[in-house]
């Protein structure tokens, strides 16, 4: 009886799992497709040949130069992280741990915008981004977002939950704030600052809506900006798009495989204990 | 996700332990006064400039016939909010068409996406062997971006080449659904790639609310002979309480948001029905240069949204009474 039940589990969970990983798959096995291979019907799973046209032909087109906006979305995301962790633990470590009048305004401040959609500002920055001068440079996809209150929030409570002891020895050492911020606390912070740097990747990684508005030379777009100007030259050839979808994802989904534990904390934290 | 935040300050001002006053003292005023400020600066100058200065720029804008490429920014005082309220304004059929596509979008993958990943993480809810892998398999959509999402999805739903019509034809059923150019099918298709994307998150977000319930309390109805299905209303149910209401807020926020997937896999059609609120706002804004015309629908769009969660906060608050 129990075996029964376990199979039938397992029957479940595999369906499901299904539902779920084939549409990924098919994204990859139709990248490695021909023009005419992708359009037969019924359609064939495997490849057949196994044809390298949809890779071709993105790094051999000009108008669409998807490994240069590959290459602007790893620096976009790799210097919004840094700019994340860097802001994000000073101001969360003054939140946690330092006394300071205006503490609890510009807490409750911070931490009111977490309930803003942030498309509901979506006009203002531009504006704002255009007076600085960032519109269609690097730096509009990489500092406006720095603005969330999640890493800040997200960092302030994991500092709390560090007992003070810790920190209370180093100062009878004589360490100041900033030797007891680099030394002590962060080092103990590892795994928080590991997941906020994930989802910060992630998230700018994927970003679409403010990158396809604000961001308009062929090259200087990211990577999701760019996908849709594909879709619209390749249309129907599929295989060129799926390409394209396949570089995008390869990234985060190599990245998702080997932080997969700070990816699912850092998602079920936001949910209960922040 | 207010419990944890008046949680955490009450945690942050809880007097330490007698005898200990004095040691804590020195930690936290130990240094230069400014000291405090300069931690928190590099990540307050962000927060002025890119959260709390839009929120007063933007309903400054709003007051205003900005045109993003005109010197002149007359003031206008209610204007833009009144042309879109009134029917004659060239504004008003769009504008109200977008919030009707928003609107239905909200009302049918909300429920979805509340339900549907509950069942999953109830499923995954007890360890066995492979549990980590099925997990991991079920949030995977969800590290893919919109972009991705959106042109893979345009893909299998293509009427004449995607998987799902060719799926369905060998199986007998009709093969020449429009998915993504006709209603109702194109709201079928932006709801179901919807939950398929997201439900992942809301899932492992339940998982954990899950892990929170003692297991002493399920012990407890089972000893009263509670069957599975009590144990699940009278245990399960209460316990979640507070994860119920933090994925209900959170889900209809970003439903209501819905852009992307209407913007690349139904691209508005057919005509312009399934356009969405912030696809018309960014339009209005950025495409057409009426600043003051979208700072206005942002100002009213964002109004809308918090009486949602207020209602929302009101209802699940006086359940708990």
């Amino acid at each position: 009886m129990t075996t029964v039940r376990r199979v039938g589990r397992y029957a479940v969970l595999i369906g499901i799992t299904a539902v779920f990983v084939t549409p990924l798959v098919w994204m990859l096995l139709t990248s490695l497709k021909t023009y005419a291979d992708a359009q037969r019907d019924p359609p064939s799973w495997l490849p057949d040949p196994f044809s390298s046209y949809g890779y071709d032909q993105i790094v051999h087109n000009t108008a669409n130069p998807v490994l240069r906006w590959f290459v602007n979305s790893m620096l976009a995301a790799s210097l919004h992280t840094l700019l994340v962790l860097a802001t994000a633990s000073m101001a969360g470590y003054a939140l946690a741990r330092l006394r300071f009048a205006g503490r609890r305004l510009s807490f409750a401040l911070i931490v009111g915008t977490l309930f803003l959609p942030p498309t509901s500002l979506i006009i203002p920055n531009f504006v704002i981004a255009e007076r600085l001068g960032w519109i269609d440079t690097l730096t509009v996809v990489v500092v406006p977002g720095a603005a969330s209150a999640f890493g800040v929030f997200f960092l302030r409570q994991f500092f709390l939950s560090i007992p003070r002891e810790l920190e209370e020895a180093a100062v009878l050492d004589g360490a100041n704030h900033w030797a007891v911020f680099t030394r002590v606390l962060l080092p103990l912070s590892k795994p928080a600052l590991a997941t906020l740097a994930v989802l910060s990747f992630l998230t700018n990684w994927n970003d679409f809506l403010w990158p396809v508005y604000v961001l308009f030379s062929p090259e200087r777009l990211t990577l999701p900006a760019g996908l849709g100007l594909l879709q619209g030259a390749y249309v129907t050839d599929y295989p060129v798009i799926m390409a394209g979808a396949v570089l995008a994802s390869v990234p985060v989904l190599i990245l998702f495989v080997f932080a997969q534990r700070h990816v699912i904390q850092g998602v079920s934290r936001s949910g209960l204990k922040g | 996700m207010a419990d944890v935040i008046e949680a955490g300050a009450a945690r942050d001002d809880a007097s330490p332990p007698a005898g200990r006053t004095g040691r804590r003292r020195g930690v936290t005023e130990r240094g230069h006064r400014a000291t405090p400020y300069l931690f928190l600066a590099p990540y307050l100058i962000l927060f002025l400039v890119f959260g709390l200065a839009p929120i007063l720029f933007g309903a400054w804008i709003s007051l205003h016939q900005w045109d993003l490429q005109l010197p002149n920014r007359p003031f206008v005082g209610l204007g833009n909010y009144r042309d879109l309220f009134s029917s004659d304004s060239a504004i008003y059929g769009d504008w109200w068409s977008s919030v009707r596509a928003t609107a239905i979008f909200t009302v049918f993958s909300v429920p979805l996406l509340v339900v549907v990943p509950l069942g999953l993480a109830l499923l995954l809810n007890r360890s066995f062997p492979g549990r980590t892998f099925f997990r991991a398999a079920f949030f995977a959509p969800y590290v893919l971006g919109v972009a991705v999402i959106g042109l893979l999805w345009r893909f299998l739903l293509d009427a004449n080449l995607g998987l799902v019509n060719r799926l369905l034809g060998v199986v007998g059923l009709p093969s020449d659904t429009p998915w993504v150019t006709d209603v109702p099918w194109a709201w079928v298709s932006l709801v179901g790639v919807t939950v398929w994307w997201t439900c992942g998150f809301n899932a492992v977000i339940y998982l954990a609310g899950l892990q929170d319930i003692p297991a002493e309390l399920y012990e407890a109805a089972r000893v009263d002979g509670a069957n599975g299905w009590d144990r699940f209303r009278h245990v399960t149910l209460p316990g979640l309480r507070p994860v119920l209401l933090f994925v209900l807020t959170t889900t209809i926020l970003a439903s209501a948001n819905v852009f992307g997937q209407s913007f690349l896999i139904t691209q508005g059609a057919p005509g312009e029905q399934t356009r969405t609120v912030v696809w018309r706002i960014v339009d209005e804004g950025l495409r057409d240069y009426d600043a003051g015309r979208a700072a206005a629908m942002s100002v009213l769009f964002a109004l809308m949204l918090a009486v949602v969660s207020i209602v929302n906060f009101r209802l699940f608050r006086y359940r708990e009474d």
